[in-house]
């Protein structure tokens, strides 16, 4: 009785925070036209989320392409075909990988910092003020670093896929002396508009639901230092888990 | 104004004089009842001060008439309008009229003095830069802090933060400035500023003032009337001197200071010894 009793309790609850970020959802998507007047708001957080994320996302791109070159010349050579190396690790890194990938490192690295910021102003009375001031913080806090979210995260995932392609490239051709005109020469035939609007789409998808959970996170965390820590945890945890069910969904959805 | 809010009428037998007025207000928290009949007015023009021990409701009594929460039942009016009914766009277009001062300065901490100053300036107006930057060294020359634009919040002092936060708040000429606990953890200098800067708001622009603090001294200076709360009641009201004499005890033990009185020392807890040998 007292196992069914939780059970109940945790799925009321689930069901509880779904209908409120749904909720929050709909009320920034209320603000978004307003806060799309004041661009150099979204510069701004553009810069905050994406342009700030950028070594890191390189970074990743460059290694991760670089061990599914590895990988991918040790699976291929078995088979003796090496020269297919170029369409393989481009359609691993463009379909899978780069948006997967991204935006676990984005809800790492903005994720948390979206969600600590919007935390602390809450904990801090700015939120607040803010209301007091008669500026609805949905507006003017908000919606602008949502809007910042879902734009960098699509520009993130195209620049690790083709940093990515690159370090796939350099370990293959560079390193393992696979032959540079088959590498490139199957990649692009293989690799259709489709495929990369596969990558595109889950990166716009991922980069909606991993910035929706941070502001959410933030802006519901309790105000105090343990109440930020937790809406920061939070963020990375359910962006991560999000991020790999819409995966599986989206990839049977365009499979 | 806008013309929903405009056009909402005052509420009948609204005294006219009285820019605040709590109706009879009961309000709970998780099941712990802060205010049972809470009633009272605040007069237009004057400095009213709120005060009463740890506790007893002064903040919440703030964000009820701010509208940042709404009574179980009663009413709370300002200027007559019901704070408690209005839509979120009324609410805000009435806090246009307000000012509030927050216990920290709850100043943006990534925007410089200047900024925060210039922030409900530019988001509820299209003025010229230049006329922004006139209005915010005139309100920061008001606190004394025009040398201090541009610097960071994290820069500043506790005084000086909560100085900078009410050029703030003035910064749109509100008719009722609130102040929440102006005078807690300031340094006697810094708590002497504030208390000319309040009287001098007050006198120069005409506003009314509320001020809810348990700094006892610095109001019997600062108000022209005060309440205190306690027992989620009005406990007493009037001038400082009439609280000095009020015979009620909880009023006695607040004024002069008191350890012993209606508040205990001990919070309630059971048989000391007891407690100590049941281990």
């Amino acid at each position: 009785m007292h196992f069914l009793r939780e059970l109940w309790d945790n799925v009321r609850e689930f069901v509880t925070t779904v209908g409120a970020v749904a909720l929050f959802f709909g009320r920034v998507l209320a603000q978004l036209p307003r806060a799309l007047m004041r661009p150099s708001l979204v510069v701004e957080q553009v810069h905050n989320t994406g342009a700030l994320s950028l070594v890191i996302i390189m970074t990743c791109g460059l290694f991760v392409g670089m061990v599914l070159g590895l990988t991918g010349y040790d699976l291929l050579q078995r088979f003796g075909s090496e020269e297919a190396l170029g369409t393989a690790g481009a359609l691993a890194v463009i379909k899978e990988l780069g948006p997967v990938v991204t935006a676990l490192l984005f809800a790492g690295r903005a994720g948390t910092a979206l969600a600590s910021e919007i935390g602390l102003m809450r904990a801090t009375d700015q939120l607040t003020a803010m209301e007091m001031m008669a500026v609805d913080p949905m507006r003017r806090v908000i919606a602008p670093r949502f809007v910042g979210g879902i734009i960098a995260m699509p520009l993130l995932t195209m620049i690790f896929i083709s940093i990515g392609i690159f370090g796939v490239q350099l370990v293959g051709v560079q390193q393992f002396k696979v032959d540079a005109a088959s590498f490139w020469s199957q990649m692009r035939s293989s690799v259709g508009l489709d495929d990369i609007m596969e990558g595109v789409i889950k990166g716009c998808v991922f980069g909606v639901a991993c910035s929706l959970i941070a502001v959410y996170e933030g802006y519901n965390a309790a105000p105090t230092a343990e109440g930020v820590g937790r809406a920061t945890t939070r963020t990375v945890v359910i962006s991560a888990v999000l991020t790999l069910i819409l995966d599986y969904l989206l990839t049977a959805i365009m499979l | 104004m806008s013309s929903n809010a405009a056009s909402r009428k005052p509420e009948p037998q609204a005294a006219q004089d009285s820019i605040v007025e709590v109706r009879d207000v009961h309000y709970s928290i998780g099941g712990r009842a802060i205010f049972s009949g809470l009633s009272l007015q605040i007069q237009r023009g004057r400095i009213t001060a709120i005060m009463g021990p740890s506790g007893t409701g002064k903040t919440t009594l703030l964000r009820l008439i701010t509208g940042q929460v709404k009574p179980d039942s009663g009413q709370v009016l300002f200027d007559g309008i019901d704070v408690s009914n209005l839509s979120t766009s009324e609410l805000y277009t009435l806090r246009r009229r307000m000012g509030m001062l927050f216990q920290n300065g709850a100043l943006l901490t990534d925007e410089d003095v200047f900024e925060n100053v210039a922030f409900p300036l530019r988001e509820h107006s299209d003025l010229p830069e230049a006329l922004i930057r006139n209005i915010v060294l005139t309100k920061l020359q008001a606190v004394g802090l025009r040398g201090a634009a541009r610097l960071m919040p994290a820069e500043l002092s506790g005084g000086m933060a909560r100085r900078v936060a009410l050029a703030r708040a003035m910064a749109t000429d509100p008719e009722v400035l609130i102040y929440d606990e102006p005078f807690t953890g300031l340094d006697p200098i810094s708590m002497g500023m504030i208390v000319r800067l309040v009287r001098q708001m007050n006198f120069a622009l005409g506003i009314t003032s509320i001020v809810v603090s348990h700094d006892v001294e610095e109001l019997s200076i600062l108000a022209d009337a005060s309440y205190i709360i306690a027992g989620g009641k009005v406990a007493a009201s009037g001038s400082f001197v009439e609280l000095k004499d009020h015979d009620s005890e909880i009023v006695h033990q607040f004024v002069n200071g008191l350890a012993d009185g209606p508040v205990a020392f001990h919070y309630p807890a059971p048989d000391y010894y007891e407690d100590l040998l049941a281990g």
